[in-house]
């Protein structure tokens, strides 16, 4: 028999890692303090305001949905408390992903990856999914007994209690996603009674899954292996970002409880990591802070109140781990006074871009018209020559009427001189000035001509304008195009 | 495959055998998903002959217990299609021509039937905007040699004008110069009368009496005394600015010499009723309908 050589000893030395590594089970320790509560706080927020948000009602008059937040793409239509959106009005959420990112810029240029640590769905759900795991089969030191040991009948049952709360959270996760898109009530009772659609079902089957595999079994290895934000902020960040660190001036060297305070006691300079490992048991991606900033790190804090914990026991102050930043490092260890900036060049312009941004929006929405026309010129023929010798252009008008309501709508044209209007399909109540009826909550689409007689003199094009009144509300709105002489 | 245990020392790996300039084959069998999968693709195809048409016969072929066919595929389709549109088609067949144009509707559905139908059978002559060319008639303006009113459209539509079609309209510009009824001096005095009519200028010098008697002689018979034509016969209206052949004076005397006699195809028998009538309203909609 021949010797099997292993593609390492072909390839020549150490470097030949594999592309991913098996995961490693990360048994994070339960842990209690300041960033704890903080973040026992947001997870209520966010989760809160996800599974209720879709049960809120508001009232917006007859016909229309009483769902608060509704995205109802049989109608194309988005409802968000007080505001309803048109598909054509999509700008509005190119302005609040704008918004979004630059939220995110801020949030990095002030304290790292906040985002990351307290807000992101993945580590909201996650860490519901480890109080789950914590609550059902213990904390960590009997969570790794447990696994090394044998598999008991009470093991088995923690773990399939386990399981089955997980997959009740993901389920209900999934339901509210779809609660979103169609009128919660009456499709919580069309579900309970399979009268849904059946993709209704579908999309709670694909989140239920998404939920269940990323924050129940996925876990570190999606910040680690799939998200693309670790690998972004790191571009984005700069060196008075506030990041979870260790300050390792302060820590180094590491030394016992014990022999430190004898050490101490003599005078001798000893850093006040007693190496416990404290910080390392908490982290829910099983990093160790102590070397340095790195990708697995999602500042969610936990490490600090760990450490914090600790500190308080053994008499010494607290914040060996904490918000920091490079700069303080050297400062300190030059004899400088600790210096934070939050107000620097970038935070201000984000926060200038994040207002722009945001009043703009703001006035596109207060001033948004209710009422619009759009045109389109006929382009095959652009012009037609009437046998008296008149001019007639064809365009085709489409009405918007974003209320809640029919309404009445006189249709004037100011073009060439005497231009005349006809709208196809309606009888003028006056001479030159038909009037329609718009339903309520629709676009009416017409066919509008307009004859002017033949001018030498005029210019080849000229400028028309379509001018719509709401007869009762007074509201007016316009569109412009071109009169065309052939 | 010649030495069955040769195996490459590197690897520790068996070979195939085979040699090369010293370059061995590995032996690397196909991964069993692999092989699997094949085994299943050759499964399925007996039971795609089973179930589906597949092998040729000497007359016809093996059904499958399906029996399916395309053809009976497509036809089910369009029933199914026919079905989806049965009941607003079938509005707008029933509907009189006046009431599709009041209801925004079925004026809507007109509009977009007649659209497409139109370019599908009417724009090679009328072109693809209905704006016509010399010898076919704009559709988009107010002069109608056959008439414009929803019905009198629906009429040319449905049997055309010299088409053929026992309903269809008939008359003709008749060929004055080659039929030898007009001498030349007069057909250049009766075109520049006719171009007189409609405000045009004149070649200087032409006979305007002579112009005039000769109309009236030959021409008022179809076109009126005042030129304003007659759409009973299809008798262009010379008094307007709109000349379906060209209004310049070598065009008037060659439409005078050689006669004009444009055929419009009937569409009966070739396009359905309510397809017809959605075509007129579209045409009408156009925007010169009377």
């Amino acid at each position: 028999m021949t010797k099997n050589v292993t593609s390492k000893e072909l390839m020549g030395g150490d470097d030949d890692l594999p592309l991913y590594a098996p995961q490693k089970k990360i048994y994070p320790q339960r842990v209690s303090g300041t960033f704890r509560r903080i973040k026992w706080g947001l997870m209520a927020l966010c989760l809160g305001v996800y599974y209720l948000l879709p049960l809120v009602r508001w009232n917006r008059g007859l016909g229309a949905p009483d769902q608060a937040v509704l995205i109802d793409f049989q109608s194309q239509r988005f409802y968000f408390f007080f505001i309803e959106l048109w598909p054509q009005e999509f700008y509005y959420f190119t302005g609040l992903l704008i918004l979004a990112a630059f939220t995110l810029f801020l949030m990095n240029a002030l304290g790292g990856r906040t985002w990351c640590g307290y807000l992101c769905p993945q580590t909201v759900w996650t860490d519901l999914f480890y109080a789950v795991e914590r609550w059902t089969e213990g904390d960590r030191r009997a969570r790794i007994k447990a696994d090394a040991g044998p598999l008991t009948a009470a093991r088995l049952a923690r773990r399939a209690l386990k399981q089955a709360i997980w997959l009740i959270i993901a389920w209900w996760t999934g339901g509210a996603w779809v609660l979103y898109f169609s009128d919660a009530p009456t499709l919580v009772k069309d579900l309970a009674t399979f009268q849904a659609p059946a993709i209704a079902y579908i999309w709670i089957g694909i989140l239920t899954a998404s939920t269940y595999l990323l924050a129940g079994h996925a876990r570190e290895q999606v910040c680690l292996y799939m998200c693309p934000w670790p690998r972004i902020q790191a571009a984005l960040t700069d060196e008075w970002a506030l990041n979870v660190t260790y300050k390792y001036d302060r820590g180094e060297p590491r030394c016992s409880m014990k022999k430190g305070r004898d050490l101490r006691a003599l005078g001798e300079k000893i850093g006040e990591c007693i190496d416990c490992n404290q910080c390392v048991a908490v982290c829910p991606t099983g990093i160790d802070i102590r070397n340095g900033a790195q990708l697995g790190c999602i500042q969610c804090g936990l490490c600090i109140d760990a450490c914090d914990n600790v500190m308080k026991r053994i008499g010494r102050p607290t914040r060996l781990i904490g918000y920091d930043n490079d700069i303080n490092v050297q400062r300190r260890t030059s004899g400088k006074t600790e210096l934070f900036k939050p107000v620097r060049s970038r935070t201000v312009v984000y926060a200038a871009l994040i207002a722009t941004v945001c009043a703009v929006m703001l006035h596109a929405l207060l001033t948004r018209s209710l009422l619009d026309v759009n045109v389109l010129h006929d382009r095959n023929p652009v012009a037609v020559k009437l046998s008296a010798g008149a001019i007639r252009n064809g365009y085709t008008l489409r009405f918007l009427n974003k209320r809640g309501f029919d309404r009445v709508i006189a249709v004037d044209v100011d073009g060439p001189a005497n231009a005349q209007i006809h709208i196809v399909g309606v009888d003028s109540v006056t001479p030159d000035r038909p009037m329609i009826v718009l339903a309520r909550d629709t676009t009416t689409e017409l066919r509008v001509l307009v004859t002017a007689p033949f001018d030498e003199k005029a210019e080849k094009t000229q400028p028309v304008k379509f001018r719509i009144t709401d007869i009762g509300l007074g509201e007016v709105a316009s569109a412009t195009d071109h009169f065309v002489t052939p | 495959m010649s030495q069955h245990n040769d195996t490459d020392h590197i690897t520790g790996r068996s070979t195939t055998g085979h040699e090369w300039d010293g370059i061995k084959e590995l032996n690397t069998p196909l991964p069993r998903w692999w092989v699997l999968t094949f085994y299943a693709t050759i499964i399925w195809a007996f039971g795609y002959w089973v179930v589906y048409p597949a092998w040729p016969l000497v007359s016809g072929y093996t059904a499958g217990v399906l029996h399916y066919t395309n053809r009976a595929a497509v036809t089910a389709n369009l029933a199914q299609l026919e079905a989806l549109r049965g009941e607003r088609m079938k509005a707008l067949g029933t509907a009189s021509l006046a009431d599709i144009e009041k209801d925004p509707a079925l004026l809507a559905l007109a509009r977009a039937r007649g659209k497409t139908v139109f370019g599908d059978n009417c724009a090679p002559c009328h072109g693809s905007g209905a704006a016509g060319a010399k010898g076919y008639p704009n559709l988009n303006d107010d002069d109608w040699l056959w008439g414009g009113t929803l019905d009198q459209i629906m009429q040319t539509i449905q049997f055309g004008a010299r088409s053929g079609h026992a309903k269809a309209h008939e008359g003709q510009m008749l060929a004055f110069g080659k039929d030898g009824v007009l001498k030349s001096d007069e057909i250049v005095a009766v075109a520049n009368y006719v171009r007189s009519l409609s405000g045009l200028s004149t070649r200087k010098g032409y006979d305007a009496a002579k112009g005039e008697k000769i109309f009236a002689d030959n021409c008022v018979a179809c076109h009126g005394e005042s030129g304003k034509g007659n759409q009973e016969l299809g008798a262009a209206n010379l008094t307007d600015k709109i000349w379906l052949y060209g209004s310049d004076e070598a065009t008037l005397i060659e439409t005078i010499s050689n006669g004009r006699a444009g055929v419009m195809p009937a569409w009966e028998g070739r396009l359905d009723p309510s397809t017809i009538k959605a075509m007129a309203v579209y045409v009408h909609s156009l925007g010169g309908g009377k």
